[in-house]
């Protein structure tokens, strides 16, 4: 019986000695020696996942200025921050669009700058116009500011995204005769495709499927920096129908994460454009997952053909929440660019990024292996099956 | 000979015919894949062009020599291989299989040969990564 403790593995990380692996190289190690015999060999099994992830954003702290100014709107690049936190405090959302943005007035829009690119813009070091207006108060006497601002002025810059990294997402297809534009990319009529979002046998939580290594405080690679899980995530549903794998067959996990946004890079955080839908933001996660038993490195050897989701019409069981579905089919199916649903065959399409998934794994693997990254042990871990947590729809 | 090529036409020449004189006097067969003329009155079209070497270039030297801008296809669309994330979006949506996902590898390919310029891929892409260049 193979045990390992945080400390252990800890251990042998400074010391140079871990062996870490990416969630891809474990399936084959595990298919040739043994579940057993890998989980006595392997430390460290590291994740990646590169996709839209919407419910993604920043606290920024714009800095007072002389004379002090209390923001009550805030705009970057003509895209409004959130200034309902205190007086230089705001959020800004990934998919914010400008005012100015006719969004679907003509419809598809193109949605081509938000949020999402305001925070790529300020990584890759370019300008960005900061206006603020305020009511002033005795305290707070100035009215109005216009400055153009780069990253390193900004003193505070926090990403926090409230929902990442799903554990699984559905495929999309559309079952009616016109072509719809939806945050899954576009649908052409009548199933003309499928598209689907995920990394997959590479994804974090589709490698810990009941969450017993993430939690509060798990480091992890965070938009080509360094951050942590902060809490669970919006929408967190733990008790979905899981396969005898323990892996979910619909969207179930989801993360809280945070970090610094000053040591991110623009390569792992872009501005997207989703036409005829909005603005949203790829986000590059990649989690360490320690091998503390057989059972953990049973769950990261999961491959492609055994992670199953439903495939769901965009065009009214998504939109009206009906919660129907048209099958299932594996993501080896959907990688191999067609499934068949019936007497159908359609192709596939994806928005999320598997080759750049495998770079995150393999960056995080190399941050381990040279010894600078180490394991945290989460405060608590996320809520799992048999907690009561679950996603409640409003009605 | 076979050439895929952009033709460009200045508003003052957009009403006469051209594609007519190309196929009877210089013995050329036109593929017109797009043509479109904008609010300036300037024509874009995108043809195959194919006959003899010595036709071809006669044929281009007559366009030439009314006015009209003949420019490779491929310059027209540009793959700014940087700003791709590698999603994969594209490939069902490129009518000519330009855009390519190579498997296993889930690796995204331009195969700028291929394009016929119908700019699908331009707004279809989230990540801005293909342009048109006029
Ligand atoms: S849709 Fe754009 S970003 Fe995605 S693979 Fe195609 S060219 Fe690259
Ligand atoms: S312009 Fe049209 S043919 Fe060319 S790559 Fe884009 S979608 Fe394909």
């Amino acid at each position: 019986m193979v045990k390992r403790t945080y400390e252990e593995i800890n251990a042998k990380i400074r010391a140079g000695e871990a062996v870490v692996v990416t969630a891809e190289e474990v399936i084959s190690m595990a298919r040739e020696k043994g579940i057993e015999e890998t989980a006595a060999s392997v430390d460290v099994v590291t994740t990646g996942t590169f996709g839209p992830m919407c419910s993604s954003g920043a606290f920024l702290n714009l800095g007072h200025t002389k004379p002090r100014m209390r923001m009550s709107r805030v705009f970057l690049n003509g895209v409004e921050a959130y200034a309902g936190v205190a007086a230089v405090d705001v959020y800004l959302g990934a998919t914010q669009l400008p005012e100015s943005d006719p969004a679907n007035t003509n419809y598809p829009g193109d949605f081509n700058y938000g949020g999402a690119h305001v925070l790529e813009d300020l990584l890759a070091g370019k300008e960005v116009l900061l206006e603020a207006e305020s009511y002033g108060t005795d305290c707070y006497p100035r009215k109005k500011l216009e400055k153009m601002i780069r990253l390193d002025d900004i003193p505070y810059a926090l990403l926090f995204n409230p929902r990442n990294a799903y554990q699984n997402y559905n495929v999309s297809v559309n079952l009616s005769d016109r072509t719809i534009y939806t945050y899954m990319g576009i649908l052409k009529p009548n199933m003309g495709n499928a598209n689907y979002s995920t990394a997959g046998q590479l994804s974090p939580l589709l490698n810990d499927p009941f969450y017993r290594t993430i939690g509060m405080g798990t480091k992890i690679f965070l938009g080509g920096g360094v951050g942590y899980v902060s809490w669970f995530g919006t929408q967190h549903s733990p008790e979905v129908l899981r396969g005898e794998n323990g892996v979910p067959l619909s969207p179930a996990g989801t993360l809280a994460v945070m970090g610094d946004l000053k040591q991110m890079s623009p390569q792992w955080l872009r501005g997207i454009s989703l036409i005829g839908y909005g603005v949203s933001m790829m986000v590059g996660i990649g989690i360490p997952i320690p091998i503390l038993d057989e059972e953990m490195l049973r769950y990261t050897a999961i491959s492609d053909e055994e992670i199953i989701t439903d495939v769901v019409d965009y065009s009214e069981a998504a939109p009206q929440g009906t919660g129907e579905t048209l099958g299932k089919v594996s993501y080896a199916q959907l990688k191999s660019g067609e499934i068949t649903l019936g007497d159908r065959v359609i192709p596939t399409a994806s928005l999320s990024s598997y080759l750049k998934a495998r770079e995150i794994a393999e960056i995080l693997k190399e941050w381990i292996k040279s010894g600078q990254f180490l394991l945290t042990k989460p405060v608590f871990t996320l809520p799992t099956t048999g907690e009561g947590i679950n996603y409640r729809k409003i009605v | 000979m076979k050439q895929k090529i952009v033709l460009h036409f200045p508003s003052i020449v957009t009403e006469q015919p051209f594609t007519y004189h190309l196929i009877k006097e210089y013995n050329l067969m036109v593929n017109i894949l797009k043509a479109n003329i904008n609010p300036r009155k300037e024509g874009r079209m995108v043809v195959e062009v194919c006959g003899d070497q010595e036709d071809y270039q006669a044929g281009m030297d007559f366009l030439q020599s009314r006015g009209v801008k003949i420019s490779p296809l491929e310059q027209e669309i540009v793959w700014l291989e940087d700003r791709c994330t590698q999603c994969g979006a594209c490939v069902i949506i490129c009518p000519v299989g330009a855009l390519v996902m190579e498997r296993p590898e889930m690796k995204v390919k331009f195969v700028g040969e291929k394009c016929i310029v119908c700019e699908h891929c331009i707004k279809a892409c989230p990540a801005r990564a293909m342009e048109v260049l006029y």
